[in-house]
C-alpha cells in the first residue's frame, strides 16, 4: 500500500499529525533535561554564544572599567579552553570543560557604560536586542547595576552584576535575573566596625562625605549604623556629586567642624581625588579633639591606592579580594591574570571573572541556557576554590556570603603592586544577615 | 573666623580658574565677536600640554622587577633618570611648572590655527551658528585628546617642593585650622599674575591700545588704516595662551581628561554673562565672585539650610543678575542688544 494516495482523508491527517509530532518531540525528550520553552537570544543550532560584557570604560570609574574587561576577556579564553585555565582548575565543584559552554564557542560584545545608569542601560539594551547575548555583566557603579538589572528581569536575559557594593543591589533592588558575587555595604559596616573599634576606640566624632548615589547613601548608612552603635557621634554627612573632581570646597569645612574621623564614601576617581585633596589640606597629620586625625575609606582596591599614592599609606578600609591572599584559587588567578597582562588583578576583575565563570558552570549543571533553569542552578550554589573561601550564592537575595577583607593602605610596600595590606580576614558568618531587613522582590522565574 | 577665611581662600584658587577662561572667553567675544564655545578645550589643551611633556620626560626603560615572582611583571625607569641621575628626577618633578614654555608657543600656535581656519569664516554669521560650530570643534578636539591619551584622568603633580600645605593661619594670625596647599596658594597667584599681565598688555602697550580702540569702534580703526583684523587674530593667540595657561596650572589639582574643558566652558560662560559680555574686569570680577559663593553654598551649615545649592548658586546667581541687570555687573550698553 502506498504511503500516500494522493488524496486527504480526516484519519489520514490524524495520523500524519500524530507521526511528525512524535517525530518532533523525539529528539527533546531523548535529551537530558531538553526545555520545549522558548527564550531570548536562544541559541539553538548556532554553533557560537555571546556574552556581553557592559563596563565603564569613560567617567570615574574608568580604571576599574578597564580591569573588569581584561578580567571578562582571560574567562571567555579559559571558558574556550584556552591559556593556563585559571581558576577552572581551583573552583569545587566544577562543571566545566573548557569546552566552550554546554558546547558552544563563547564570544563577546563590550559596551561602555559611561558610569551614568541611562548610558549603560542603552548599551545593555542594544546588546540584548542587536548582539543578542545570552548573559550580560558589568560594573563598577551600583547606581547602574541597579538599572541593567531591572532592564535584565524585564526582558529575560541574566545580569551577573560586576562591581556593585550598594545594599539595595541583593536589597530593595534586587531582581530574579540579578546575581551579585560582590559584597557590600552592610558587610563592610559589619567587618571594618570591631577593627575601628580596637584603633580608634569609642569616643570619636566622624565626618561623612559621600557620593550622592545609591552606593554613597547605603554605605553611608551603613558605617553610621556600625560606628554609633560603637559610640561615635556623626557631625555631619555631606553629599558631593558623582564625579565632582575637585572636592576641596567639601574638605575645607570639615577642617573647623569639630570632627576626628573623615569618612569618606566615594569609589574610584572620586576616592582617589577627595583622599588625596584631603591630605593636600593637612588632614592627616592634624590633631584634633586631643586625638589623631584619621581618615577612613570604608571601601578601595588596589586600584585606587595605585591612583592616590602616598596619600593611601595607614588608611583602614575594605575590600572584596586582594591579590596576595595565599589560597590556591587566587594564586591560581593571580598568576593566570599576571602572566596575561603584566599586572596582577583587582578586586573589580577578580568579582567579573568569577561571575562569568559561575554563570558558565550554572549553565552546564543546569544543562541549558534557558534562564528559569540557569537561576535554580545558582540559587544556594555552594562553591570553593574561587579566592573567596567557601561561599554561599544565598536564593532569597542572589547575594554572595564570603569572606570580607580589612585592608589598610601599605606602608612600606615590598613591591609596586604591594599596596594593601590585609588586616584581618573576617568570615562569612560575621557578615551574614536576614535578607529580610532590606526588603524587596526577586520577582519571577519566567518573564 | 578660621571657616571663613578657608571658604574664601578656597572660592579664590577655584575663580582663578573661572577669571583665566572668562577673561579669554571676553576678550574674543568683545574684539571678534564670536561667542566661542571652543574655549573650554583650550583649557584641556593646555592642561594636555603638561600631559604631555610629562610623559615625553618620563619616557622609560622597562625592567624586570625582581620583588614580584608570581608572573614576570617589570618596572618602568625614565631614561632622565639613567642619564642624568638627580638632576634628571628633579626635572622630571617640575613637569608642571617646564609645561607653561611648552604650552606658550603650542597654544598660541593652536589659537592662530583655529583662527585662521575656522573661526574668521563665521564672523558675518549669526550667534547661533558660531556656537554650533566651535561647541563642535570642541567636540572633535576633545576626541582627539581621547585618542591619544585615553579617557581616563592623567595625574600630574605639583613639584615635591610645594606639595605639602601652608600654616596660613600662622601668617595671618589666626587659628591653626587654616591650612591651605602650597599649590592651590600658587594658582592664585599665577591667575593674578597673568590677568595683570593681560590687563596692563591691553593698557599700557600701543598693540593694546589699537585693540581697545577696535574693541570700541572697529569702523573708525578701520578707516584709519590699520589692520585690525591682523590684530585681532592676535588676540585670539593671546586668548588661547592664557585659557592654556590656565589648565597647566590645574593639572596638580585636578588630573586632567578629555572632559575637563567642558566642564569648566559652561561655568566659565556663565561667569562672562554675569560679568557682562565683553567687559574684561566683568569677566575676573564675577570669576572670583562666583568661585567664592560656590564655595560659601558648600559649607555644612549653608546645605543643612538649603540642601543641593552648591550645585545651582552660580546658575541662580545668574539668573537673578540677568533678571535685575541683564547687561551683566559690568556690560556696556549695546553688546548682544539689538
Amino acid at each position: 500500500m502506498p504511503i500516500f494516495d494522493g488524496k486527504f482523508t480526516r484519519r489520514r491527517v490524524l495520523q500524519s499529525g500524530l507521526v511528525v509530532g512524535a517525530g518532533l518531540a523525539a529528539p527533546m525528550v531523548m535529551r537530558k533535561r531538553a526545555w520545549a520553552e522558548t527564550f531570548r537570544n536562544d541559541p539553538g543550532n548556532n554553533p557560537n554564544i555571546v556574552f556581553g560584557w557592559n563596563v565603564p570604560q569613560t567617567g570615574p570609574y574608568a580604571d576599574e572599567g578597564a580591569d573588569e574587561l581584561k578580567a571578562y576577556q582571560l574567562a571567555v579564553k579559559h571558558l574556550n579552553g584556552e591559556g593556563d585555565g585559571g581558576l577552572m582548575n581551583t573552583m569545587k565543584p566544577c562543571s566545566l570543560k573548557g569546552n566552550g559552554v554546554l558546547g558552544k564557542k563563547v564570544t563577546y560584545v563590550t559596551g561602555d557604560t559611561q558610569t551614568k545608569s541611562d548610558a549603560a542601560r542603552a548599551s545593555a539594551k542594544r546588546m540584548i536586542e542587536k548582539d543578542g547575548v545570552i548573559m550580560f555583566s558589568g560594573g563598577s557603579s551600583s547606581g547602574v547595576a541597579v538599572a541593567v538589572q531591572s532592564l535584565a528581569q524585564e526582558m529575560g536575559v541574566i545580569f551577573m552584576c560586576g562591581l556593585t557594593h550598594s545594599n539595595d543591589t541583593t536589597g530593595k533592588d534586587k531582581k530574579r535575573y540579578g546575581f551579585r558575587h560582590f559584597f557590600n555595604a552592610y558587610m563592610t559596616g559589619k567587618a571594618l566596625g570591631p577593627v575601628l573599634k580596637e584603633e580608634m576606640g569609642t569616643d570619636r566624632k566622624a565626618y561623612h562625605l559621600t557620593a550622592d548615589y545609591t552606593w554613597g547613601w547605603t554605605q553611608e548608612e551603613s558605617i553610621k549604623e556600625t560606628t554609633e552603635a560603637m559610640g561615635w557621634k556623626t557631625v555631619a554627612a555631606v553629599r558631593t556629586p558623582l564625579g565632582a573632581g575637585d572636592f576641596s570646597q567639601y574638605i575645607t569645612p570639615v577642617l573647623n567642624s569639630g570632627a576626628d574621623v573623615l569618612i569618606l564614601n566615594h569609589y574610584g576617581k572620586d576616592m582617589v581625588n577627595s583622599l588625596t585633596q584631603a591630605v593636600q589640606f593637612g588632614l592627616k597629620d592634624k590633631m584634633v579633639n586631643g586625638k589623631k586625625f584619621e581618615i577612613i575609606v570604608p571601601l578601595f582596591s588596589r586600584l585606587m591606592a595605585r591612583g592616590a599614592g602616598d596619600a593611601i599609606k595607614g588608611i583602614l578600609g575594605t575590600t572584596n579580594w586582594n591579590w596576595s591572599l595565599q589560597d590556591e584559587g587566587s594564586k591560581a588567578f593571580v598568576k593566570s591574570f599576571g602572566q596575561e597582562y603584566g599586572f596582577p588583578p583587582s578586586q573589580a576583575a577578580q568579582t567579573c571573572y568569577v561571575q562569568a565563570l559561575l554563570y558558565a558552570n550554572a549553565c552546564e549543571m543546569a544543562g541549558t541556557f534557558y534562564p528559569p533553569e540557569v537561576i535554580k542552578a545558582l540559587e544556594d550554589f555552594q562553591f570553593d576554590g574561587m579566592g573567596n573561601g567557601p561561599t554561599l550564592y544565598r536564593g532569597a537575595d542572589h547575594q554572595c556570603f564570603k569572606q570580607v577583607l580589612v585592608v589598610r593602605g601599605n606602608e612600606n610596600p615590598s613591591s609596586q603592586f604591594d599596596l594593601l595590606r590585609v588586616i584581618k580576614e573576617v568570615p562569612a558568618s560575621e557578615v551574614t544577615y536576614d535578607p529580610k531587613i532590606f526588603g524587596g522582590e526577586l520577582g519571577p522565574y519566567k518573564v | 573666623m578660621d571657616a571663613i577665611v578657608l571658604q574664601i581662600l578656597n572660592g579664590l584658587d577655584k575663580g582663578g580658574a573661572y577669571a583665566l577662561i572668562a577673561l579669554g572667553l571676553t576678550l574674543i567675544f568683545g574684539t571678534l565677536g564670536v561667542v566661542n564655545f571652543a574655549h573650554g578645550a583650550l583649557f584641556m589643551l593646555g592642561a594636555f600640554c603638561s600631559v604631555a611633556l610629562q610623559k615625553l620626560l618620563t619616557l622609560s626603560m622597562k625592567v624586570k622587577d625582581p620583588s614580584v615572582t608570581f608572573f614576570d611583571a617589570y618596572k618602568q625607569i625614565p631614561y632622565l633618570e639613567i642619564w642624568l641621575g638627580d638632576t634628571g628626577k628633579a626635572i622630571i618633578d617640575y613637569a608642571v611648572p617646564l609645561s607653561i614654555l611648552v604650552a606658550i608657543p603650542v597654544m598660541l600656535l593652536i589659537g592662530l590655527a583655529m583662527e585662521r581656519g575656522l573661526i574668521r569664516h563665521f564672523y558675518k554669521r549669526s550667534h547661533a551658528e558660531q556656537i554650533l560650530v566651535t561647541f563642535g570643534l570642541a567636540i572633535v578636539l576633545q576626541e582627539i585628546v581621547k585618542h591619544f591619551f585615553g579617557a581616563n584622568p592623567v595625574p600630574v603633580p605639583a613639584p615635591a617642593t610645594v606639595a605639602g600645605s601652608a600654616d596660613v593661619g600662622a601668617l595671618l594670625g589666626l587659628g591653626s585650622s587654616v591650612i591651605y596647599p602650597w599649590w592651590r596658594l600658587i594658582y592664585l597667584g599665577f591667575s593674578l599674575v597673568v590677568i595683570a599681565i593681560v590687563f596692563a598688555f591691553l593698557q599700557f602697550t600701543t598693540f593694546g591700545m589699537v585693540v581697545r580702540a577696535g574693541m570700541a569702534d572697529r569702523e573708525a580703526v578701520g578707516l584709519l588704516g590699520i589692520n585690525i583684523q591682523r590684530r585681532f587674530t592676535i588676540v585670539f593667540g593671546i586668548a588661547a595662551i592664557v585659557a592654556g595657561l590656565a589648565g597647566v596650572m590645574y593639572t596638580p589639582i585636578l588630573p586632567p581628561d578629555y572632559h575637563i574643558g567642558m566642564d569648566f566652558l559652561v561655568l566659565s560662560f556663565v561667569v562672562v554673562v554675569v560679568g557682562g559680555m565683553g567687559s574684561l574686569p566683568g569677566a575676573v570680577t564675577a570669576g572670583f565672585l562666583l568661585g567664592i559663593l560656590q564655595s560659601f553654598a558648600s559649607m555644612t551649615e549653608v546645605k543643612s539650610l538649603l540642601p543641593g545649592i552648591d550645585q545651582i548658586i552660580i546658575y541662580l546667581v545668574a539668573v537673578v543678575i540677568l533678571l535685575v541687570r541683564p547687561r551683566g555687573l559690568l556690560g556696556r550698553k549695546g553688546v548682544m542688544e539689538g
